[in-house]
């Protein structure tokens, strides 16, 4: 079953993208349907292990005997005492990440049958959108690390794909290699973690290493020591930071919006971005045994969410905007993940309404490029209500959700991860509330010159409503924005992620639950009132005005991210390999052209042995043969 | 009175090799009494059918062997004492068949050269005159090579059983002399294929002095030409130790020029060069399993007490043949020529698995009989296919060997070129070929008889070897092709045949060799 949920999108990629004119010929015409079809039957049987699940009662954590169905295909490698099956797992957590992958991708594969229909290689990218799927469900369903890092690794370069699908523009190819070469940095991450493991439990199985660090079960070697469990850790964090667009590996994901809209919204903000959580959350073990690597992941999340914030204030471009607001966001949830079993429910909770709205918020965004000829920058926007209705309704409904708006999904998701960091520690409590101020301000200020304020729309402009096929994904998305609470409803979520994440032990929080709920609340008020006041009360200039204060400047630049990577990795790694070239040129290439040359020229003599004479060979037999015996001889006696 | 006992001999597990030797003289009388429009398919599916049955003979000779010893060694004398059929020679049978098999494909090949063999029309006319421009107008080929080549094989079957020193020599003139002959049929070039068997002819007797007098001095220290009975005067230290150590000498200088080892290699190059390329494959292939089988047997069965002795000589010499052999590969412009340096260099890495006879070894560690066994195998298919290849480029003269002519095949012939890459980065020992699993073995053998400075050369020289293998593929893919370059012809299913299975074997045994080194590891040691 879990398989055949994989093998589905792996087989549309198999079938859609290998070329040729007769595959282009013949799959042109319903090689997208196939696309859609393959995800959403996987989504079905995703359903139906899902319901599985939902009768079983609810036992100990961590790996036990319920709940969870694993299934072994063959043995990877086994190489001495190392074995790695190619195992699949699926339990409470990677069921609930299968269902948002398959179903928002469904949507999503939906939605691209329109906003890519007047694309050629339309095809080739529902093939790409498919291995996608594929990888990142492999991901989630790997029953060890090995196995989570082939879908890791899928999913790096089913983005690589799709970031530079329209390769033709300069630009797209250039994000796409920037946002490989980043990834990479963080797969070492992953990489030298599993190495690790190997060294120190011998195993790469979820079971056995959590369990282990957990001390469920007996350690080959004893306990392993609380500095594994850190190094571990912290590695870890590095992948998860390379996948998620965490500081310090942050620069590639606004650069990611090159790709078609229906992947940003897809992979760089809905799902793959996302991994990273669930690699802490799966891990939570770990990071539970290593306070140290706990807190790290703390600092990287306060980070990333105000970094990502502030970027999102300044960007005239919309989708740079929300993916800025995406990175925020995902801070958010490494935070919760990094504040425990408590905190990791709610960062799979916030993960889970978070995929909902900024699908929806992306896929509506791609809507409004759809009318507006492709261009991305919002000052040439303004007053698109009217002409885009729907777009329009579906994209409040998001931004009411991330904003926090009381009864909207994001409005649980976020104020319960505010209110868990608040209990960890008043200031990490605070600076996550002031991250949901900004929030409030940069979506209110996204709203308001996209769809309020007068007309700045380009000459030879007509915006207009988008297909049926692309506005019934927007309508879906929407509901469940609004509706994404529910899950919260009687403690559900955190009961099913109890026997995952482990039980919850309540933090005595500083002051009550409802007064924090008011703090952020008001925050987020005074965000959209500041926003309402500087942008919508006053004219906003077509072309971005150059006289602003450093913030801005700085925002606008990325914080210097690029500049920042730039001092600190590339120019040093340049010179390190503009150094090792000259002494790759003089010295090895000397040594190797030097021993080359001696050898041709010995070969060169050499050769004339062989001067065809019969009896030149004999003598050489029988000088060999002497030289044999008397050797033996002299040696010998 | 005494009565004439009649000598065991023991046919149940002879009789693979009775079998190839009767049907090479049923070939003769094939030759005397059927028409010659029939005689080409008669020699074919006889030889062919011989060789299949004589396979499926030793395999089943091979199962039965199991119940009669225990432990490592398992086999039996049989003959009197002068043929031992145990684990190594059957394999070393087994793999022999299966090369003369796909030899007798090559020899069949009649697609090539306008539907002729590769060989002479009648060896007897002169080169270049009007009687064999007459031979060549009436399409004569000589059907004699069938029968010579089961003689051959005949030879090299007894020659890795034989277990006294006397068959030991007889089995290597009757597997020597079909080969001087095969040499020299070729049906181009034929002064270059004359010359080629005159030296090889020569060389080969006055190699063969050297053995009989081996064996003589042998005989004069133990008394006997048995390997066990010398084992036993070793053992007791009887006779005088002279004579033993020159004769030792001696012997390996017979067997190494047979192997073509440094110094003896002097007749390699212009043989394998001379002579029809098909019997070039079968000869490098077939010779090489025979003689490499038959020297283990010697050195580990009549003088495995006198070890000492023998290794540090087979130590120098397995060092000068990886590099003489490398370094004058390195210079030759024609593949042919190159290929039989390589299988110089090749000798010199069969030759380090030797230097693990006798090592303690631990659980899981490659004795030197079965890493060398494994090599041969290796080492034997891809050969065959990349001599094979050879046959296939052609300009107006026939095979066209000459590198520059090579030059850009890729683009006119992309499966040729890709399958001869396949063999060529196997012999220069890549990972995931055959080459690399054979040469690990037999470097894993000699670390394990504490040779390392051997194979510390061995990779050295291996690296080397790598230039003048992948100068080839670099000129054959990046290239322009040269006009009026040679061509490739179509060969009929035989040739494709021997190519497609070396070929898959080649990637096979570099991948999965597990099953191939558990047989050769259940082969298990000589018995004496």
């Amino acid at each position: 079953m879990l398989a055949l949920i994989i093998g589905l999108p792996l087989l549309g990629a198999v079938v859609l993208l290998p070329g040729g004119g007769l595959v282009d010929r013949w799959a042109s015409r319903w090689g997208h349907w196939l696309g859609v079809a393959t995800v959403a039957t996987s989504f079905v049987l995703g359903l139906v292990v899902f319901l599985g699940f939902v009768g079983d009662p609810v036992g100990d954590y961590p790996f036990h005997e319920y709940g969870w169905t694993a299934q072994h295909l063959w043995t990877f490698l086994e190489v001495g005492d190392v074995k790695v099956g190619a195992d699949l797992y699926a339990d409470h957590l990677s069921i609930l990440f299968v269902l948002l992958i398959t179903g928002v991708g469904s949507l999503i594969h939906l939605y691209s049958v329109g906003y890519m229909e007047h694309d050629d290689r339309r095809r080739r990218f529902f093939g790409y959108l498919n291995l996608f799927v594929a990888a990142m469900l492999l991901l989630v369903l790997g029953g060890n690390y090995l196995m989570l890092f082939l879908g890791w690794e899928g999913v790096g370069l089913a983005s690589y794909l799709l970031i530079g699908f329209w390769q033709h523009k300069h630009s797209a190819a250039l994000a796409a290699r920037k946002a490989f070469v980043m990834n990479r940095v963080g797969d070492m991450g992953l990489l030298l973690a599993m190495f690790l493991m190997i060294v120190h439990f011998g195993n790469l199985n979820f079971s056995n290493v959590l369990g282990q660090v957990a001390g469920y079960s007996d350690a080959v070697g004893g306990p392993p020591s609380e500095t594994t469990v850190t190094l571990i850790g912290l590695a870890l964090l590095l992948a998860a930071c390379g996948k998620s667009a965490q500081v310090p590996l942050q620069a590639w994901l606004l650069d990611a919006m090159e790709g078609p809209t229906p992947v940003s919204a897809l992979i760089h903000a809905a799902t793959m971005v996302t991994a990273g959580v669930y690699l802490i959350v799966r891990s939570g073990a770990i990071f539970e045994a290593a306070p140290v690597a706990q807190t790290a992941v703390i600092v990287v999340a306060v980070v990333t969410l105000l970094w990502g914030a502030v970027l999102g204030c300044a960007k005239d471009d919309i989708k740079k905007a929300l993916a800025g607001s995406t990175m925020s966001q995902i801070g958010y949830m490494m935070l919760g993940a990094g504040l425990g079993p408590v905190g990791a429910a709610f960062a799979i909770f916030h993960l889970v309404t978070h995929g909902f709205f900024k699908a929806n918020m992306f896929l509506g965004a791609g809507s409004v490029m759809h009318g507006m000829d492709d261009d991305v920058d919002m000052r040439h926007y303004g007053a698109l209500r009217k002409m885009l209705p729907v777009t329009f309704l579906t994209f409040a409904m998001g931004y009411l959700a991330i904003i926090g708006f009381p009864g909207f999904s994001g409005f649980w998701s976020k104020d319960k991860i505010i209110e868990t960091a608040f209990g960890y520690s008043p200031l990490v409590g605070a600076l996550a509330m002031l991250g949901a101020g900004i929030t409030g301000f940069y979506m209110t200020r996204l709203m308001l010159l996209t769809f309020f304020t007068d007309k700045r729309w380009q000459d030879g402009v007509h915006p207009h409503e988008s297909p049926r096929v692309m506005t019934i994904p927007l309508m879906v998305l929407a509901a469940l924005s609004v509706l994404g609470g529910l899950m919260l409803a009687g403690g559900w979520i955190t009961d099913w992620l109890r026997p995952v994440v482990g039980e919850a032990h309540h933090e005595e929080l500083p002051m009550p639950a409802y007064v924090i709920t008011l703090l952020v609340f008001v925050t987020v008020a005074v965000g959209v009132a500041t926003a309402w006041f500087t942008v919508g009360e006053r004219f906003v200039p077509r072309k971005a005005p150059a006289d602003v204060a450093w913030p801005v400047k700085a925002a606008r630049a990325d914080l210097y991210g690029d500049a920042i990577n730039d001092v600190l990795v590339v120019q040093p790694t340049m010179r390190l390999a503009e150094g090792l070239m000259v002494f790759d040129k003089a010295v090895i290439d000397g040594v190797v052209m030097g021993q080359a040359a001696a050898t041709v020229g010995g070969s060169l003599q050499l050769r004339r042995i062989q001067n065809g004479f019969v009896r030149s060979y004999a003598l050489s037999v029988l000088g060999g043969g002497l030289l044999v015996v008397l050797a033996l001889l002299v040696v010998n006696i | 009175m005494t009565t004439f006992q009649s000598p065991h001999l023991g046919y149940d597990l002879i009789w693979p090799l009775l079998l190839v030797l009767g049907a090479a003289c049923v070939g003769i009388v094939v030759e005397a009494f059927v028409p010659r429009a029939w005689r080409y398919v008669t020699q074919v599916l006889l030889t062919l059918t011989t060789l299949a049955v004589a396979f499926g003979g030793t395999i089943f000779v091979a199962t039965g062997l199991d119940s009669r010893g225990h432990g490592a060694a398992h086999g039996a004398v049989v003959a009197e004492g002068s043929v031992a059929i145990d684990g190594p020679a059957v394999f070393a049978w087994g793999l022999l068949l299966i090369v003369a098999f796909f030899g007798v494909l090559l020899f069949a090949e009649r697609h090539l050269d306008g539907g002729v063999s590769a060989f002479s029309g009648q060896a007897a006319v002169l080169p270049g005159t009007d009687a064999e421009r007459r031979v060549g107008e009436r399409g004569l080929e000589h059907t004699e090579v069938y029968p010579l080549l089961l003689f051959a094989v005949g030879g090299m079957l007894l020659f890795a059983a034989a277990n006294d020193l006397l068959t030991l020599f007889v089995a290597l003139e009757v597997l020597s002399l079909p080969l001087y002959l095969l040499t020299g049929l070729a049906r181009r070039r034929r002064l270059l294929s004359q010359e080629a068997a005159m030296k090889y002819f020569l060389l080969g007797a006055f190699s063969s002095g050297f053995l009989l007098y081996g064996i003589a001095l042998v005989y004069g220290y133990a008394g006997t030409v048995r390997f066990g009975g010398i084992a036993d005067a070793i053992a007791n230290t009887s006779g005088q130790r002279g004579l033993l150590l020159a004769g030792i000498g001696l012997l390996s200088v017979g067997l190494l020029f047979k192997v073509g080892a440094v110094p003896f290699q002097a007749w390699t190059p212009d043989v394998y060069q001379g002579a029809p390329t098909p019997v070039t494959a079968f000869m490098a292939a077939g010779t090489k399993v025979a003689a490499f089988v038959a020297m283990l047997r010697l050195f580990s069965v009549a003088f495995g007490g006198e070890r000492w002795t023998w290794l540090p000589m087979l130590w120098a010499i397995a060092l000068l043949t990886m590099v003489i052999g490398a370094v004058l590969a390195v210079a030759q412009t024609d593949v042919k020529r190159m290929l039989a340096y390589s299988s110089i260099a090749h000798t010199g890495f069969v030759l380090t698995g030797i230097l693990g006879t006798g090592a303690s070894l631990g659980d899981d560690q490659i004795g030197a009989t079965q890493a060398v066994l494994f090599y041969l195998v290796t080492y034997g298919l891809m050969t065959l296919g990349a001599f094979a290849v050879l046959t296939l480029v052609r300009d107006a003269a026939g095979e066209s060997g000459e590198l520059r002519g090579w030059a850009g095949l890729a683009r006119t012939s992309p499966v040729v070129a890709a399958v001869f890459s396949l063999f060529l980065l196997s012999l220069a020992g890549l990972p995931f070929t055959a080459g690399f699993t054979g040469k690990w073995v037999v470097f894993a053998s000699a670390m394990s008889g504490g040779a390392w400075p051997v194979v510390v050369a061995a990779v050295l020289t291996s690296a080397m070897a790598a230039f003048f293998y992948i100068r080839v593929i670099v000129l054959m893919y990046f290239s322009e092709p040269v006009a009026g370059g040679p061509a490739v012809a179509v060969p009929s299913i035989l040739t494709s045949a021997t190519i497609a299975v070396t070929a898959v074997a080649t990637v096979v045994l570099g991948v999965v060799p597990g099953p191939v080194l558990d047989l050769a590891a259940h082969a298990g040691d000589f018995i004496r």
